[in-house]
């Protein structure tokens, strides 16, 4: 939940009178609120923490925290499929009204910590 | 990651460590704040990279974790009344409160809602206007003006049926508790990178000259958290206790201040107990008087829960770093991700999570007593018992 992620911003618009945009997350799309970062432009890169830019970015650093975020499953935790994931960890079918019936996938195990080679 | 050249730059990881093997001549024990970080250095092996002398100790940066058992069980309560449409960050489905937890009350008909940003819970607000509409605002500095804006933008446009469940904690406070302990034996800090994004670094001077400890701000991927070593062991050789910024390029010293100047609108400081920890002075914050009317807790009168917590679960010394996870009796046995004792081992950010998915620990085998399950629960404990 604290993962702030790095989004491109690719359409600015006014709702309310609050700067919100169109931000991609390598390939997910959200909508962000800008009020905090109120400088950003299209193409201009934000880390953003729950649908909300906190801070601006440059594109490198942005575009190689993402292609780590992506090997490591993180975008699906932050955007993915919260209930079925939920209940693949508690073993129970996933409750009326939340989407697919397929069921998630539980948390994976990491590599073990043996044959340190450093 | 537990190799070098799995680091998106082996040479520069390599550097960072040998920088840190060259400067250390004893001991040290650095806690990392955050739990995104506790994740990271155990997910990736870091602390096995590590010289022996350096210790990782994990701090109680996981907000999920620290949310009180009657904050949860009063969210349980909310969530399960008629009418009532209960949003949440996904990861608090699974928290457990005195009797249930979210999960189970959306199995039994609650209206339970998972949602990407606090805006999401507005906007289901104004789209279900007849029904009170509450979102669970828990987190740290970083979550915080999200949900500040949040009720901001509720009160602005009145959109009457939304209010927020709020229990924010403050990170500087829960340092001085830390080091105001007795049986503290933290040297130095790595500070969480994003809570200082929005607040800036300001707050930690006077911490690090009053306790003397080193605070470096720190990011979140492996070779940050190296980077934040590095300096912190650097200042801990020579004497010296400063604040230091290792994430600049997500980090400025004056912080955010539009957010800032949201948080001093919106919210007050107050006193929060936290959960397995106890009451911390000025740790929290609440919605100030003039957004009273948005606060779930004035809204829906759930006096009077009884709460009860698990007596097995030593979470409490985990977040406070004096034990690791797999030094806790429960950890491993009564208590696994399916059938959590304590938050710590649900949230993506617990420190038990983290140790029960990216590590095998020496868990005494008691396989008979698990249920034969073909899930990849069952399969992670099954890797978990064969070692021990």
């Amino acid at each position: 939940m604290c993962l702030a992620v790095p989004g491109k911003v690719i359409e600015i618009f006014e709702r309310d009178g609050t700067t919100m945009a169109h931000v991609d997350f390598g390939g997910v799309r959200k909508e962000a609120c800008l009020e905090y970062v109120p400088d950003m432009r299209l193409g201009d890169y934000a880390i953003v923490h729950v649908g909300f830019a906190l801070q601006r970015l440059d594109e490198a650093t942005a575009l190689e925290t993402l292609r780590l975020f992506r090997e490591l499953g993180e975008l699906d935790m932050e955007f993915g499929d919260h209930w079925g994931r939920a209940a693949a960890d508690a073993g129970l079918p996933r409750p009326a009204g939340t989407g697919t019936p397929q069921g998630g996938q539980a948390r994976q195990a990491g590599t073990p910590m043996e044959g340190i080679r450093p | 990651m537990k190799y070098l050249d799995e680091f998106s730059d082996p040479a520069l990881a390599r550097r960072l460590l040998d920088d840190i093997r060259r400067t250390v001549t004893r001991p040290w024990a650095i806690m990392e704040v955050c739990g995104g970080q506790t994740h990271s250095i155990i997910r990736h092996g870091l602390d096995q990279l590590l010289p022996a002398e350096v210790e990782l100790v994990h701090g109680p940066g996981c907000p999920v974790c620290v949310t009180p058992l009657e904050t949860i069980d009063k969210a349980l309560e909310i969530a399960s009344r008629k009418d009532v449409i209960f949003c949440s960050f996904g990861d608090m489905l699974r928290v457990p409160g005195s009797d249930r937890d979210l999960f189970q009350v959306k199995s039994a008909g609650g209206d339970v809602r998972v949602v990407y940003s606090p805006m999401d819970a507005l906007t289901i607000a104004r789209e279900n206007p007849s029904q009170p509409v509450v979102f669970f605002g828990i987190g740290f500095e970083t979550t915080a003006p999200p949900n500040a804006m949040t009720v901001y933008q509720a009160k602005k446009l009145g959109i009457s049926n939304f209010s927020l469940l709020v229990s924010h904690v403050r990170v500087p406070p829960a340092i001085e508790a830390i080091m105001s302990s007795p049986r503290c034996r933290v040297q130095a800090f790595l500070a969480a990178g994003h809570v200082c994004t929005v607040m800036g670094t300001s707050e930690y001077p006077p911490l690090a000259a009053r306790h003397r400890v080193p605070i470096v701000v720190t990011g979140f991927e492996p070779l940050d958290i190296l980077e934040g070593i590095r300096r912190t062991v650097r200042q801990l050789e020579a004497g010296r206790h400063e604040v230091e910024n290792a994430y600049p390029r997500a980090v400025r010293e004056e912080g955010n201040p539009a957010a800032l100047a949201m948080l001093r609108d919106v919210f007050e400081v107050v006193d929060r107990p936290w959960r397995g920890i106890g009451m911390i002075g000025g740790s929290g914050w609440r919605l100030a008087a003039q957004y009273r009317d948005y606060d779930a807790e004035y809204r829906f009168d759930v006096a009077g829960l009884r709460v009860s917590e698990s007596t097995a679960c030593r979470s409490g010394e985990v977040l406070q770093g004096l034990i690791k996870p797999h030094e806790c009796e429960a950890f491993g046995q009564q208590c696994t991700p399916r059938n959590p004792l304590g938050a710590t081992m649900v949230s993506s950010e617990g420190a038990c999570a983290a140790y029960y998915l990216y590590r095998r620990l020496q868990v005494p085998a008691q396989v008979d007593q698990v249920p034969a399950q073909v899930d990849a629960d069952a399969a992670q404990r099954e890797q978990v018992t064969s070692v021990g």
